[in-house]
């Protein structure tokens, strides 16, 4: 039986209408495509009473097809699909055309616009004929969630499950969560001490009875799909075993290696073989660093076994592999600092008193390896000059293009805190200062007043090599001030590079793990910039903090809050709706070649091997069709972007080239569609 | 054979997820870009099948324009690698076939370079202009008998695949 389609026409106001005839195009859709039995045109098609005619026809002229000629499907594919459904066609059936940002929009000529736009509408109606009633299907959600990272973000998103009462598992790299707010002595603009904020959160996480930390861990394998994925992750071996050990520090204490500390400390200070990374660490389990242990090493010591009250200590421990299942995942990976030594003209690494921000923070901080005191690399000489360069390694082709966000209102908070400490003056070399956001302006006015020096320009080059008199013994900072329009050399005693902040070394591999994909630079792709900027493009997996992009304290805590509040939809909805857009495999057709076995990207084909063919599992497929395209024996087929359907669509959209002029007579002569 | 009014009709094969939405962007900010690429959306460059490529140039379409995610930004991974594996593999068919390989063209634009994609529409219409239509379906009623022997060898294949119950 011929299918009866119906196809709408939208004028959008004069969106359409002003550069496609669009009363032409549903005369002509009418009048020349095989199958249409209403044709009709309308202002608004998306209002109630432009879905009302739809639905009334639907019920009225019997159509079994509706396609709908407007903006683009991802606006209002969904307003049209409810329109079909609340008259009882199924809602696949029903397609949709863009001629409002694929034709009018782009378009300088009214003839060759409503020409693309009568093309577009013949291939959504030879498409339509061919697509297939679809049913959507539901998966329960495991009320448990995964963070992964537990820096402010995670810790955020964490406490926000929990308090709901929902499981949370917390699984963070390092030993101690905190992350990077941990090393900070003060945060900006208000100055409020960072730990004092913190560390209540943290031992909140670390007591909480919904919450299960597991540190010093890592993710190593992630299947499953939203509601129930399937985590492995890899417990490393602290050699400490958790249940005895009280957090006493007496290993700690009485273990005699002493090694510099590049991870908290930022290679300022150190610590002991066996460590807790910082005094309020939670859990407040020490672990030995394998790589820095006497006994591992060369087999003798073990003061810590030796002294423990409890036997804690236990040098055979193995990494554990642990499996849990949750119903979504929250990313809240974080950053690392850019490599300063990348740009050698600022010296790092080559001259003493170049610190980087996260040096300098550790430097800052009352509980850091000076004791908060500002000093040089001596570790005595108080510094009379200071001179803080902005956008090292950050709106710099030569390394990342993007701005860093955080790192003028840090440059200022250093500013300020060398002012405060010392009596030293301050230069801020910047690009531009960019200090947009609640109490920030004011934060900048406050520290012109305070007497801090702004020059405007990137800095050429930080020198030891002295031309003046005065600058014998300094750092020379080599700069043109745009604003003055001439180079300066301006002596300093201490520089302070302030390093982009760079995604994760393995955030590429994480996401892999995950099936998110990562932006050009590296962080983690939101599912929309502006209007879902904490869900991915994967569902069930959501990310928060700077692992999707630089962002201040706040602005991470805001979307650790968001990605839960999104977990916590999900959950209190109990099941989720998995889109019908699947791949499925014609046995009989199969010759269990498995080419597409390796091409999936989410493993949601396995392998029969009694039958000797290849199965998708349905509930792991994303629908991308890449398997559809690959299969020799044309064995698998996709769900409405089937073979037949995208053929149709082809010999639609080139209507003319295969009718000839206009197409006239078509109605009656060959049928469009093979 | 080329001349001042003729003009190229293109089918462009755009993802769901990067291109299509550049396609869409393009449209939001009003940037001007030939009419001559009509775009099918598919959910991955991964599904374009070299078939739906031929197919498109046998029906009369004087050029194919794939695009993808930019490489490491795929929403299904990797999946637009596969795109570009196929891509040259059709290039090389083309030329078996005695066909200019620039008919076809890969690009990548992200949701959100809605010019980038304006931009590569523009282009890649002119290099098509130049090139002069196909004129693939006409080639075939010429030579209806090579056409006939092509059919016969795709039902053997079909047939070939059946299962008999």
């Amino acid at each position: 039986m011929a299918e009866r389609v119906g196809v709408y026409v939208c004028h959008c106001g004069s969106n359409i209408a002003g550069m496609v005839d669009v009363e032409e195009v549903a005369r002509w859709a009418g009048a020349n495509l095989k199958d249409v039995v209403v044709a009709r045109d309308y202002k608004f098609m998306c209002s109630s009473l432009g879905q009302a005619m739809i639905e009334e026809d639907i019920k009225k002229e019997g159509l079994t097809r509706v396609v709908v000629a407007a903006c683009s499907p991802h606006l209002h594919e969904k307003t049209f699909r409810r329109a079909c459904e609340n008259a009882g066609l199924n809602p696949y059936l029903c397609q949709m055309t863009n001629i409002r940002e694929h034709v009018s929009w782009v378009s300088k000529d009214r003839a060759k616009a409503t020409e693309k736009a009568r093309a577009l509408v013949a291939a959504a109606v030879e498409r339509v004929k061919h697509q297939a009633p679809l049913e959507p299907f539901f998966v329960k959600v495991n009320p448990a969630t995964l963070v992964i990272g537990g820096g402010i973000a995670g810790l955020q998103a964490t406490l926000e499950l929990a308090d709901a009462g929902y499981p949370v598992y917390l699984v963070e790299r390092t030993p101690s969560i905190g992350g990077h707010m941990a090393q900070f002595d003060k945060t900006f603009p208000t100055l409020d001490c960072s730990a004092c904020i913190l560390t209540p959160k943290m031992s909140e996480a670390g007591q909480h009875p919904n919450v299960t930390l597991f540190t010093y861990a890592e993710v190593e394998e992630v299947s499953g799909s939203v509601g129930h994925f399937r985590v492995k992750i890899r417990k490393k071996a602290r050699y400490v075993e958790e249940d005895k050990c009280t957090g006493c520090g007496i290993c700690v204490e009485k273990c005699p290696r002493k090694v510099v500390d590049h991870d908290f400390e930022a290679g300022l200070g150190y610590r002991k073989a066996i460590y807790t990374p910082f005094p309020q660490a939670v859990p407040r389990i020490p672990v030995i660093d394998v790589e820095s242990c006497i006994w591992f090493e060369r087999q003798k010591c073990r003061a810590c076994e030796k002294l423990c009250p409890t036997g804690a200590i236990n040098f055979d421990q193995k990494d554990e592999e642990i499996t849990l299942d949750v119903g979504n995942i929250i990313v809240a990976t974080g950053w690392k600092m850019f490599d300063c030594k990348k740009i050698p003209q600022y010296g790092y690494g080559r001259l003493a008193n170049v610190f980087t921000a996260l040096e300098f923070e550790r430097m800052c901080n009352a509980a850091g390896p000076t004791g908060g005191k500002i000093v040089l690399r001596d570790g005595k000489t108080e510094p009379q000059s200071v001179a803080i360069i902005h956008c090292v390694g950050s709106r710099d082709s030569n390394h990342n293009e993007y701005c860093s966000g955080i790192c003028c209102m840090a440059a200022l908070k250093f500013g300020h805190l060398v002012l405060e400490k010392t009596k030293a003056e301050v230069y801020s070399f910047y690009i531009d200062m960019r200090t947009n956001q609640k109490g920030y302006e004011e934060f900048y006015h406050r520290l012109l007043e305070e007497g801090m020096h702004f020059v405007r320009g990137k800095v050429a080059e930080v020198t030891d090599a002295a031309r003046r008199p005065e600058e014998a013994g300094k750092l020379i900072i080599q700069v043109e001030d745009t604003l003055m329009g001439k180079q300066r050399r301006i002596p300093v005693d201490m520089v302070i590079l302030m390093g982009a902040l760079e995604p994760q070394a393995d955030a590429k591999e994480l996401g892999l793990k995950l099936g998110i994909s990562c932006s050009m630079a590296g962080w983690y792709t939101e599912r929309h910039p502006k209007l879902d900027p904490v869900a991915t493009m994967t569902d069930g997996i959501f990310v928060a903090g700077v692992c999707q992009g630089p962002k201040d304290i706040p602005a991470s805590v805001a979307q650790g809050a968001a990605a839960a509040a999104r977990v916590m939809a999900m959950i209190t909805k109990g099941d989720v709706m998995i889109e019908p857009v699947v791949a499925s495999i014609i046995e009989e057709k199969c010759s269990g070649c498995r080419i597409c076995n390796n091409l999936c990207p989410y493993n949601a084909i396995e392998y029969d091997a009694e039958k000797q063919v290849s199965r998708v599992i349905t509930a792991m497929c994303k629908g991308c069709g890449t398997c559809v395209a690959a299969c020799p024996a044309g064995a698998i087929t996709g769900a409405h972007f089937s073979n037949e359907q995208v053929f149709a669509e082809i010999e639609g959209i080139l209507w003319d080239a295969v009718h000839g002029n206009g197409g006239a007579g078509v109605k009656e002569g060959q049928p469009v569609s093979a | 054979m080329a001349n001042d009014t003729f003009e190229p009709k293109i089918v462009g094969f755009l993802c769901n997820w990067c291109s299509y939405r550049a396609a869409d962007l393009a449209g939001t900010a009003r940037i001007k870009y030939s009419p001559n690429v009509r775009i099918i959306r598919v959910m991955c460059s991964g599904r374009v099948d070299p078939t739906f490529v031929l197919k498109a140039l046998a029906l009369g379409a004087d050029g194919v324009m794939i695009a993808g995610c930019h490489p490491g930004e795929c929403h299904y991974i990797e999946q637009n690698y596969k795109a570009m594996r196929r891509y040259y593999m059709l290039k090389h068919m083309l030329r078996a076939l005695g066909l200019e390989e620039d008919r076809i063209r890969l690009v990548w634009a992200s949701a959100a370079e809605g010019q980038q994609l304006a931009e590569h529409i523009d282009k890649f219409v002119e290099d098509v202009r130049k090139l002069g239509p196909l004129n693939w379906p006409a080639n075939w009623q010429e030579n209806g008998e090579r056409l006939h022997a092509v059919e016969a060898i795709a039902k053997e294949h079909e047939e070939s695949l059946e299962v008999l119950p």
